[in-house]
C-alpha cells in the first residue's frame, strides 16, 4: 500500500479511487483531523493556530504571507509523506482566497520537485473519457512500488 | 486570553459515504449500514452517510457498504466528526463548507461509475491510453478544411 498524495486535496473521486485500488489517500481531511483531535488552544473553526505558521517555515520562506505558512503546515507533512501523487489539473473546485491560490502553487511545486511518480489528468466530461480516467489511474497505481490489489 | 481546547471524538475516524445510484436512497444505505455497524456511529445526510468510530471498525463497515453497490458508492475520510458545531449547518446556516466542491465532483460521478463498470466488463482487454486523457475543446470548424474549401470553390 502507497500513500498517495491527491490534489485537490479534498476530492472525493481521487480519494475513493485511491482507497479502491488499495492504496492510501493523502488529502487535507487527514491534516485537519489530526489538528481537531489535538488538545491545545481554542482555534476555531480549524485548529490552526499561531503555531502553524512557524511550523509552515519548513516549507516556505519567512517572507511569504502567513496564510500559505499556515496552510504548508497542514500539507507539507503530507507532501514529505507521499510515494505518489495524483493530480487533477483542471479542478475549478480548487480555487480560492490568494492564500488558497499560492498554497496550491506551492503544492504543485513541491510534489514536482519530490521527484516521484505523478499522474497528471483532467476531470472527464464525457463517459468515454471517465473510462480512460479510472484506466488511467488504476494502470498508475497498479505500477507503484508498493503495488496495491488492483 | 486564549480558552483551552478539549477535543472530543479522538482516536475515532470519520468517512464520507456519497452514494449516487439509482437503485439505493441514502435512506436504504442508511438502514442497511445500521444493521452491519456494530457500534460504529452512522449519521444519514441528504448524500449518503457520515460513519464515525476507531478506525479498524469504520475501515471494516466501509468494506461492508462498499459491497451493496460498488459502482455507484464513493467514500473519502472528514475532519472533523459528525455534528460539529463549527462545521455544522444547523449551527451556521447555509451549505456546509465543503458541501460545494462535493457538488461540483457529484456531477462527475456517473462518469467514474460507467468507467468502472466498463472496466469491469472489459476485464484485462481494457484500453489503458498511454497518456493520461486530456479533454481538448476543437474548433467548431477546422481552419485546413476551410482553406480547402475556398481553394477547390466548392458551392
Amino acid at each position: 500500500m502507497a500513500k498517495v498524495f491527491i490534489y485537490p486535496a479534498t476530492s472525493l473521486i481521487l480519494s475513493d479511487l485511491v482507497a479502491r485500488f488499495g492504496h492510501k489517500p493523502l488529502g487535507a481531511a487527514l491534516g485537519i483531523r489530526e489538528r481537531i483531535q489535538t488538545a491545545g488552544v481554542d482555534s476555531p473553526p480549524l485548529q490552526i493556530t499561531p503555531e502553524e505558521p512557524k511550523r509552515g517555515l519548513k516549507y516556505a520562506a519567512v517572507e511569504v504571507p502567513s496564510g500559505v505558512r499556515g496552510r504548508m503546515a497542514i500539507y507539507g507533512p503530507l507532501i514529505e509523506e507521499a510515494e505518489a501523487a495524483v493530480i487533477v489539473t483542471d479542478a475549478d473546485l480548487a480555487f480560492g482566497c490568494m492564500g488558497c491560490a499560492r498554497t496550491d502553487e506551492l503544492i504543485l511545486f513541491s510534489l514536482r520537485q519530490k521527484g516521484m511518480p505523478i499522474l497528471e489528468l483532467k476531470y472527464p466530461t464525457t463517459e468515454e473519457e471517465g473510462v480512460q480516467f479510472v484506466a488511467a489511474i488504476k494502470k498508475f497505481l497498479a505500477g507503484l512500488p508498493n503495488g496495491g490489489e488492483a | 486570553m486564549m480558552a483551552e481546547y478539549t477535543p472530543d471524538y479522538v482516536g475515532t475516524v470519520t468517512k464520507y459515504v456519497f452514494v449516487e445510484s439509482p437503485s439505493m436512497t441514502p435512506g436504504e444505505l442508511a438502514l442497511r449500514a445500521y444493521e452491519a455497524s456494530e457500534g460504529v456511529l452512522i449519521k444519514e445526510t441528504c448524500f449518503g452517510l457520515q460513519v464515525t468510530g476507531e478506525p479498524e471498525s469504520v475501515d471494516r463497515l466501509i468494506e461492508e457498504i462498499r459491497a451493496f453497490d460498488p459502482t455507484h458508492i464513493f467514500i473519502k475520510d472528514r475532519g472533523f466528526p459528525p455534528g460539529d458545531p463549527r462545521r455544522c449547518r444547523a449551527n451556521l446556516g447555509g451549505a456546509r463548507p465543503g458541501y460545494l466542491g462535493h457538488e461540483r465532483e457529484f456531477r462527475i460521478l456517473r462518469y467514474i461509475t460507467h468507467g468502472l463498470e466498463e472496466l469491469d466488463r472489459r476485464g484485462e482487454e481494457a484500453e489503458v491510453p498511454e497518456t493520461a486523457p486530456v479533454s481538448e475543446k476543437k474548433p467548431v470548424f477546422d481552419i485546413k478544411r476551410l482553406q480547402e474549401i475556398i481553394e477547390t470553390e466548392e458551392p
